[in-house]
Order: C-alpha cells, then sequence, then structure tokens
C-alpha cells in the first residue's frame, strides 16, 4: 500500500502539467475572484444637476463625493444636458436637486432628489443607487437629530451582519474553496485512475493480489493531502490577503473539508469506473461536477432567485450544503450545532458514494 | 512447482462477435506453449479469462487445481502476466517500476532479485532511467522482469515481441527457455509464425478457433503440400503471372521470393513454371524445391480451415 501511495506522488510530482494544474490554479482563481470578479463599486462617475445650490444641496453633494463611490465628473446646467451626458458613456449616475431646496426642506419638511441611472448594467445601477440613498438619508438622519434633538420619523436602519462592507471577496472565497476541492479531488482521481485504464497498467494491478479497496485507498490517499495543501493555500490568501476572517474554528473548518474532500474523491472513483478514457473523464468531472457546483450551489447565484426545479436540483449538490458550512465557520462563527444537519447530509452523501464506487469498482476488465 | 492449464469447451463473445469458439486445450507443466495467429484471432481474449481479467461465456479453465472464476485470488498470485502493451508506468525509473511490482505482490526485491537475474543485468545499467526512454527491447525486459519478481508458476505474455527488433526478439527467446528451465509454465502468443518454431508445442489460432495444436516439428513434417521457392530479376509482377497457375495450391510472397505450394510432383511443376515464366519473358529464373517451414504449414491451415 505504501508502495503504491509512493508511486501515486512520483506521478504528480514528476509530470509538469499535473502540478501546475494542482497548486498554480487555486491562487489563480482566489485572486481573480478576489480581484477582478467583484461586485463591489468604487469611483463610479457621476453628474450632479443641482437646480437650487444652497446649504444643504452643497452639503449632501460633499458627502456623495467625499465617499470613495462616487466620482464627480462634471455639474450640468440644466435638465437638456443630461441625455448627453449619459450618451458619453462614461457617467454612470447624474443626481438632480429640486429648486428651492432647503427652503421646501424646512417648511414643507420635504424636498425631492431624482436618480437618473444607467441601468444598461443593472447591478451596478442598483448599487448606486442604493449607495446614494443611504448617504441622503444618513444625512437627513443626522441633521434632524442635530436640529432637534430627537427624530421625528421612524427609519429603518439596516445593519449588514458578517460582511458589513458587503466585500464580495467574503462570497467568493468560499465558493472557490468548493470549486477547486472538487476539482482537484475528483478530477484528478478519476483522471489518474482512467489513465492507468489506457495504459494497460490497470490489468498488471488487477491480475496482482491487490484487493480494489486497496488500490482506491492507494490512488485516492495523495490526492487528499494535495487538496489539503490547497484548502490551506487557499485560506492563507483569502486571510492574508484579502483580510477575511475566520470567525470559527478552524479545526472545525479544516475537519468539515476533509469530509468533503473524501466525498468529492469518491465522486472521482465512480467517475473513473464509467470512463474508458481521460478525455471521458475530464468531461465528465467538468460537465457533471464543476458546472452544478458553479451555478447550482448558490455560489454566484442565489438559490431563492432560480426557478423552483432548480432549487430542488441544488438540494442535491453537495457543495450547496458545504458552502453553507464554510460561511457559518468562517463569517458567523458559530459551532457545530448549528450546522450539524448539513454535515450529516454531506456525511451520508460521502458513504453512498463510496459505497457505490467500491462496488462499481471490477475486479475484472468487463 | 510446475502447473497444468486445462481449458474446456470455452467460449466468450463481444456483441455478437465470437472471439473464442469452443476451445478445448491441455497445456502440460512446465511447457512453453505457443499461440500464433493473426490479430483479432482471439488470443488475447484467452489470455485475460486465464489471468482472470475477464469471464467467459461458457467453459472452464483450470490452472492446476484453481479454477479461474472461483479461485480468481489464488491464480493471481501464482500467475506472471505481461499484457499486450508494456504494464510499466513510463514515467517512474527502472527501479521504480520493479520495486512498485515487487511491493504490490509482497514480496521483497532482495530475496527475488537471483530469479529474474538473467533478465536484470541486462537493464540494470539503466536503472535510474525513466522507463519512457528506454528502447522496446528494454520495455520487453523490464516488463518481463516484473511479471517475474513473485516468481509466478505460470507466465502468460500476450505478445511480448511486437514491435521488437530481431535480435531482442531472439535474446527473450533465450530468456524464456531459461525461465522454463526454472520449471515454470509458459503461455505466449506471438503474431510471428518464425517464433512458432521456437516453442515445445504450438497452436494456431484463427477467429477464435485452434486450427492445429501440436509440436512445431510434427506440423512441419506432417505438411502435404511441397514448396517451390521462385525468383526471377524483376520480382515484382511475377505474384500476379503464378496466382492461379495450374497445379497451384497456393502462391505467396516469402521474404524476398515467392512460394508456391502444391501437391503434384515438384519436379514436374518446376519444368512448367520456368517454361511458363521464361515465355512471359522473365530473366534470372531460379526455381528450387524447399523444405517446408512452419509458415507454409501455417499458411495452408488459415486458407483451409476445415482441414
Amino acid at each position: 500500500m505504501w508502495a503504491f501511495i509512493k508511486k501515486e506522488f512520483f506521478h504528480i510530482f514528476r509530470d509538469y502539467r499535473t502540478m501546475v494544474i494542482l497548486f498554480g490554479i487555486p491562487v489563480v482563481q482566489v485572486l481573480l475572484f478576489g480581484f477582478a470578479i467583484t461586485n463591489d463599486i468604487n469611483n463610479a462617475h457621476i453628474a450632479i444637476l443641482d437646480h437650487s445650490k444652497d446649504v444643504v444641496t452643497r452639503e449632501i453633494t460633499r458627502k456623495l463625493l467625499s465617499s470613495h463611490y462616487f466620482l464627480l465628473d462634471r455639474y450640468l446646467k440644466s435638465n437638456n444636458d443630461i441625455k448627453n451626458a449619459f450618451k458619453e458613456g462614461k457617467i454612470k449616475e447624474v443626481v438632480i436637486f429640486e429648486s428651492d431646496f432647503a427652503k421646501k426642506l424646512k417648511t414643507e419638511k420635504v424636498a425631492n432628489i431624482q436618480l437618473i441611472l444607467d441601468a444598461s448594467e443593472p447591478n451596478t445601477a442598483n448599487i448606486l443607487n442604493s449607495y446614494t440613498s443611504g448617504i441622503v438619508n444618513s444625512y437627513i438622519l443626522n441633521q434632524m437629530q442635530q436640529e432637534s434633538g430627537v427624530p421625528l420619523s421612524i427609519t429603518v436602519e439596516t445593519k449588514m451582519l458578517y460582511n458589513p462592507e458587503l466585500k464580495s471577496v467574503y462570497m467568493f472565497v468560499p465558493g472557490v474553496i468548493t470549486v477547486l476541492l472538487m476539482l482537484v479531488s475528483a478530477m484528478m482521481t478519476s483522471i489518474s485512475i482512467t489513465r492507468e485504464k489506457e495504459l494497460g497498467t490497470m490489468e498488471a494491478l488487477l491480475v496482482s493480489p491487490l484487493k480494489p479497496v486497496q488500490i482506491i485507498i492507494g490512488k485516492v490517499t495523495p490526492y487528499v493531502f494535495l487538496s489539503f495543501v490547497n484548502l490551506l493555500s487557499i485560506l492563507l490568501l483569502a486571510v492574508y490577503v484579502f483580510n477575511m476572517p475566520i470567525n470559527g474554528s478552524l479545526a472545525l473548518l479544516l475537519s468539515e473539508s476533509l469530509l468533503f474532500i473524501i466525498m468529492a474523491l469518491a465522486m472521482g472513483i465512480l467517475i473513473s469506473t464509467i470512463s474508458h478514457s481521460q478525455q471521458q473523464a475530464m468531461l465528465l468531472s467538468m460537465f457533471a461536477l464543476m458546472l452544478p457546483t458553479i451555478l447550482l450551489s448558490g455560489f454566484i447565484f442565489p438559490i431563492e432567485n432560480m426557478p423552483l426545479v432548480l432549487q430542488y436540483l441544488s438540494h442535491i449538490m453537495p457543495s450547496k450544503w458545504f458552502i453553507i458550512i464554510i460561511k457559518n465557520i468562517m463569517l458567523k462563527g458559530v459551532g457545530f450545532n448549528y450546522f450539524w444537519k448539513e454535515t450529516l447530509i454531506i456525511f451520508l452523501m460521502t458513504l453512498f458514494f463510496i459505497g457505490l464506487s467500491v462496488k462499481k469498482f471490477k475486479i475484472r476488465l468487463e | 512447482m510446475s502447473v497444468s492449464v486445462k481449458i474446456k469447451d470455452l467460449e466468450k463473445s463481444y456483441d455478437k462477435v465470437d472471439a473464442l469458439k469452443n476451445l478445448n486445450l491441455e497445456i502440460r507443466p512446465n511447457e512453453l506453449f505457443g499461440f500464433i495467429g493473426p490479430d483479432g484471432s482471439g488470443k488475447t481474449t484467452l489470455f485475460r479469462i486465464l489471468t482472470t481479467l475477464i469471464l467467459a461465456d461458457k467453459g472452464t479453465i483450470k490452472v492446476g487445481n484453481y479454477d479461474v472464476v472461483k479461485n480468481y485470488k489464488e491464480i493471481r498470485k501464482i500467475t506472471g502476466y505481461m499484457p499486450g502493451r508494456f504494464s510499466l508506468y513510463m514515467d517512474l525509473t527502472v527501479e521504480e517500476n520493479l520495486l512498485f511490482y515487487a511491493r504490490i505482490f509482497n514480496v521483497n526485491i532482495r530475496d527475488n532479485l537471483h530469479l529474474i537475474d538473467d533478465i536484470y543485468s541486462h537493464i540494470s545499467p539503466f536503472k535510474n532511467r525513466r522507463a519512457g526512454a528506454l528502447s522496446g527491447g528494454m520495455k520487453q525486459k523490464l516488463a518481463l522482469s516484473c511479471a517475474l519478481i513473485h516468481k509466478p508458476d505460470l507466465l502468460v505474455l500476450d505478445e511480448p515481441t511486437t514491435g521488437v527488433d530481431a535480435v531482442s526478439r531472439k535474446e527473450f527467446w533465450e530468456l524464456l527457455k531459461k525461465m522454463q528451465e526454472r520449471g515454470i509454465t509458459i503461455l505466449v502468443s506471438t503474431p510471428y509464425m518464425d517464433e512458432a518454431a521456437l516453442c515445445d508445442r504450438v497452436a494456431l489460432m484463427q477467429t477464435g478457433r485452434l486450427m492445429s495444436v501440436d509440436k512445431p516439428q510434427n506440423i512441419v513434417d506432417n505438411f502435404p503440400e511441397n514448396i517451390l521457392n521462385v525468383k526471377v530479376r524483376k520480382m515484382h509482377p511475377v505474384l500476379n503471372d503464378l496466382l492461379g497457375f495450374e497445379g497451384a495450391e497456393r502462391v505467396y510472397r516469402f521474404g524476398d521470393a515467392i512460394h508456391l505450394a502444391t501437391r503434384r510432383d515438384a519436379g514436374e511443376m518446376k519444368e512448367r513454371i520456368y517454361h511458363y515464366l521464361a515465355e512471359k519473358g522473365y530473366q534470372e529464373i531460379t526455381i528450387s524445391p524447399l523444405e517446408p517451414v512452419i509458415e507454409d504449414c501455417f499458411l495452408a491451415l488459415m486458407e483451409n480451415p476445415d482441414k
């Protein structure tokens, strides 16, 4: 058995391409998701059309621009300029204050600000809208408190728990961990087993007195180790480059990940038993594991917004449950009793896949 | 301990294509037994059933007292198998390959190295080279070493000399003879008919059936036809001109000459052919009667499977 595991490590370390896949991709992915693919908006260009030009509007403008979200592109002079300003494409939002803004606010207690947004990028428009409303509201609230001491109206105060700055990295890291563990574990094992089939060495292994379980364990152990190394490197990047907290227990996080790795490996073995070539194994892992992991796990697209069929489908995605667990540990910092159900689901899935793959792993060639 | 192999009523088909049809054969202990036949004749299928890799549809094989289905574990322990493709890890070195196979068969390489000394001495100078960088002959020797490291009683070699140069093939057969002296029963398949003469007994296989099983010498001695070796200066069109020559059973290219098999008197045929070729304008015609070799016999058998 040790000889088998050692041999497997030789394969991995001598195959330059495998090494790149194993250790390069995790780092690249985390950096990509962390830096490039981000939903956060900074320095959006806006224009301001101020019909009033009084103390209050200037103060609000100053507040808007002093946040790092907005960058003043220009002041507009009249409503006719708005269309042209958008047409140039640089401006994402125009803020319009009605005339006599301060006066109206004082006498009628109501004044209007109109926001015009470029909704060709719906997400950006939505986020900018809420940023602006937030800043304006907080200003009004402040003013009222200063003047009368007691706020007169009931206001909704939002507090973003666990991710107060709404950083998208917090969302991506658990997803990336899941995708990568799945990729490395399932794809690499299925490829390495089918490679033996292709090379004909599987014939020699089967003719030996080795039991199927021994072959499987020998094949899988190195990848448990490598997946674990990958997990650690992703976590280090998340914590030290993106300042993501690990609020819960690290030991718990690692052992839950180990469970998930084992499950992914079992899936990899299962894939290898039904595919005859390395390409087949790779495609199967890609389409059967990777895409659902990315699309249906709630990693990028919220499950609640999906059609009902897809919601049900997402329940059988192990990655969905694993992402919930990671978020619970890293962000909420809660203990095992809050996600034992999810753990149990993954555990049962693991048993299922191990059982199935050992059963399907043939002692003969056919 | 030498083992016998008893094959009884063996049948196997893949998707309605018969790979093996009603095969009966007994291989004696310590025999060097050859299976000769073209690609697709069922040699590999037979070997895979024998080494417990696939199951037959019908019939049994017994290795010693072990049944290939029921006692597959025992058979795997006493069998050394060298599959058609060299089952080596190309990214491992020679030594690592050997160590790995020793370990999975639970043997200590030091205790067993003397068993393969004859072979391993050929490749040990390259023991730190990766298997993928070895020549065909070297790969074949390494694969044989790996198949022998656990001291098997039965050695099954599936086309071990395919794609190997002539010198290495000769060396390889010498090694097999040495292994046979140690008491191992050896089954070897090959598409090269000239190798048949080196076996104790050979079986000719075609389309899943055994055409003939005998000692190579007996096969040659019992051959009923006469062979004429035909050579002319311009060899190229002569085969076509001789095809269908009256009295010829068979005309075929053989090395750099043409063989013509006949059941008639060799002297009379020789005269007729000579005149015929001379009329056609061939020059430097030499025609000589030859003792048939095993290839001639097999070609005859393959052409008339019913005889």
